[in-house]
């Protein structure tokens, strides 16, 4: 059998005092579907900063597809098929959206390195860049300035970037906060088509979406966590917890 | 690299409106500096030719330290270091040991692009304002050591009596117009090179750096060997720049490489326009035509590059290149 897409044994990130994520144990299949959710200041993103190697874990061990990161950097991570968004934006500023995209596309390619080629020339990049600004309806804003789009739009390039790498695990941070009704369906819709081959860990505050995306779901609070199960396990005992955690209702 | 995310604010009304379009401006700029780059030397005396040439060789400097602090974003201070180094690399071999002329350019090249070599595995590691002041600090300690290291770079005094271009390369053609026109093949190779090199995928990736490394880093690149390798490439057009020096000048002192030289240098990148290639180009004829004229008139230089400095914050923030209005300047 496959290993794991990734295991977290006794994971622990403190800020001095403060236990930001606390002893979390998990374990996601390759190909899953995965919520993550928990009211604000819970740790989800801590935990993905630790996931994906931004923040050193201050406790325990990570393992991606059978292989021990936990001392790993981002890149080497990302080298291994981690992929991940961030809540807040991160792009390329003042650089075009098929700029920004082709910078992905190259960063796992032995070809970031090439220096007396000009990057235009390569035909394979250039079209697999245009594909993914394509395939996140993006193409008419293609020589855009990335900090010109439309906070919708910058939401959209933000996950497409994500993909650039064909990342075997990918890691998403509330991609749906801050869209209108209308943008926030047709990402849903986008997450939906997603590679089922992907294993994906969705951070989203909205339960309605969270329950609907993945199969299983897990809710951390104060850093731990307190349920992780089926959907329907957790949905099930949810409402006790939405009173004592003060979230958004489900259904 | 400050702060990537406070840019992103949506869409932005267009800046200013001024009469001229920046393509209008830029063609302008490319055709002027053209001209008198190409021809000018044919119609002025010799004294201007050997402005054109300080010109042209600042302008690879200028270009190399582009790669740097305009595509990279690595704010460097002691720059002017590598292109003083490979000029006493130059002195040393041709007047101490009696080298000959291809071993004196290799020589030169070699040592400014080692030391860049080593000195990056220190600088590297460090961003911002820390980059800014760790190279300066590695600045003042070469410009030390070229002062104090008396048996060998001659101290104050420096090193004279290099021989000239065509007396030690066997060159047909003697005189300043031969040496301009050289220099000026030499300026047109490097800058073919680097601008090959910043639209290249390593290129795209120096821009990455500078508009959001944390990205980078999750993308999958290992920065600092991206940031690295600028800083290596930037060293070694700075060798060529100050081989190039040596030959032009026949005289190196201390002076090529303390904080004036490189702050000449950061202000060349500034005031012509970071991230462009042409800007600092625009930016290396400025400040030598202002030098020599202002020579003529005060002594206190630094005060001048400080006026000329505030006055390009202020009137063309992004550099003479990208005036008018703001457009997809990078
Ligand atoms: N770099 C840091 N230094 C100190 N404390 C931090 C740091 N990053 C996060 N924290 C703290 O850790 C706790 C968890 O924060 P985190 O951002 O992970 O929560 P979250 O679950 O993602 O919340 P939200 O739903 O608002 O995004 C918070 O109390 C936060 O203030
Ligand atoms: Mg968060």
């Amino acid at each position: 059998m496959n290993p794991p897409a990734l295991v977290l044994e006794h994971v622990s990130r403190h800020f001095g005092g403060l236990k930001a994520v606390d002893d979390v144990s998990l374990t996601i299949q390759p190909c899953a579907r995965h919520a993550l959710i928990g009211p604000n200041g819970a740790g989800k993103t801590t935990l993905f900063n630790v996931i994906s190697g931004e923040l050193p874990a201050t406790g325990g061990q990570i393992s991606l597809f059978g292989e021990d990161v936990t001392r790993l950097a981002p890149h080497q991570r990302a080298a291994r098929g981690i992929a991940r968004t961030f809540q807040i934006t991160k792009l390329f500023p003042n650089m075009t959206v098929i700029e920004n995209m082709l910078l992905a596309c190259e960063a796992l390619d032995r070809r970031k390195l090439v220096m007396f080629r000009a990057v235009s020339s390569y035909a394979d990049l250039n079209q697999r860049a245009a594909a993914l600004v394509e395939q996140f309806g993006l193409s008419g804003r293609t020589h855009e300035v990335a900090r010109n789009l439309s906070y919708g739009e910058q939401r959209k390039l933000e996950v497409a970037l994500s993909l650039a790498g064909r990342p075997r695990l990918l890691l998403l941070d509330e991609p749906m906060a801050g869209l209108s009704a209308g943008e926030s369906t047709s990402m849903h819709a986008m997450l939906e088509q997603l590679d089922p081959a992907i294993a994906v860990l969705l951070i989203e505050h909205d339960m309605d979406i969270a329950f609907a995306f993945a199969e299983r779901v897990t809710v951390l609070h104060q850093g731990r966590m307190l349920t992780e199960g089926h959907k329907d396990e957790v949905s099930a005992n949810l409402g006790v917890q939405q009173i004592y955690l003060g979230m958004g209702a489900a259904e | 690299m400050a702060e990537p995310d406070a840019a992103l604010g949506g869409p932005r009304p267009p800046s200013n409106t001024e009469s001229m379009s920046p393509r209008g401006w830029r063609l302008a700029i490319v055709l002027v500096l053209g001209l008198v780059f190409s021809a000018g030397p044919l119609l002025f005396s010799s004294y201007w030719v050997g402005l054109l040439t300080q010109m042209v060789i600042l302008a690879i400097l200028a270009m190399s330290l582009d790669i740097l602090l305009g595509y990279t974003g690595l704010p460097s201070l002691g720059h002017a270091a590598f292109f003083g180094v490979a000029a006493y690399a130059v002195g040393v071999l041709a007047t101490v040991h009696g080298a000959g002329f291809w071993t004196c350019v290799a020589g030169g090249l070699l040592v400014g692009t080692l030391l860049s070599a080593v000195l990056g595995l220190i600088v590297s590691h460090v961003r911002d304002v820390y980059f800014l002041m760790i190279t300066l600090a590695l600045g003042m300690v070469l410009w030390g050591l070229s002062f104090r290291w008396i048996p060998v770079t001659g101290g104050d005094n420096g090193i004279s009596d290099i021989p000239t271009l065509a007396a030690h390369s066997g060159l047909p053609f003697a005189g300043p117009l031969a040496l301009y026109y050289v220099t000026l093949l030499v300026f047109i190779a490097c800058a073919g090179v680097m601008a090959l090199i910043v639209k290249s995928p390593f290129g795209l990736t120096l821009r990455g750096i500078r508009e959001n490394e944390g990205r980078m880093k999750s993308l999958g690149f290992n920065t600092w060997l991206h940031c690295y390798l600028s800083y290596v490439i930037a060293g070694a057009f700075a060798s060529v720049a100050g081989v190039a020096w040596a030959y032009y000048n026949g005289f190196v002192s201390p002076t090529y490489l303390d904080l004036t030289a490189s702050s000449e240098l950061f202000l060349m990148v500034t005031l012509g326009g970071p991230a462009t290639l042409v800007g600092p180009v625009l930016g290396a004829t400025a400040i030598v035509l202002l030098k020599n004229v202002m020579s003529a008139y005060t002594a206190r230089w630094l005060l001048v590059l400080g006026i000329v400095y505030i006055v390009t914050i202020l009137v063309a923030p992004k550099g003479v290149w990208n005036l008018g209005p703001s457009g997809r300047s990078r």
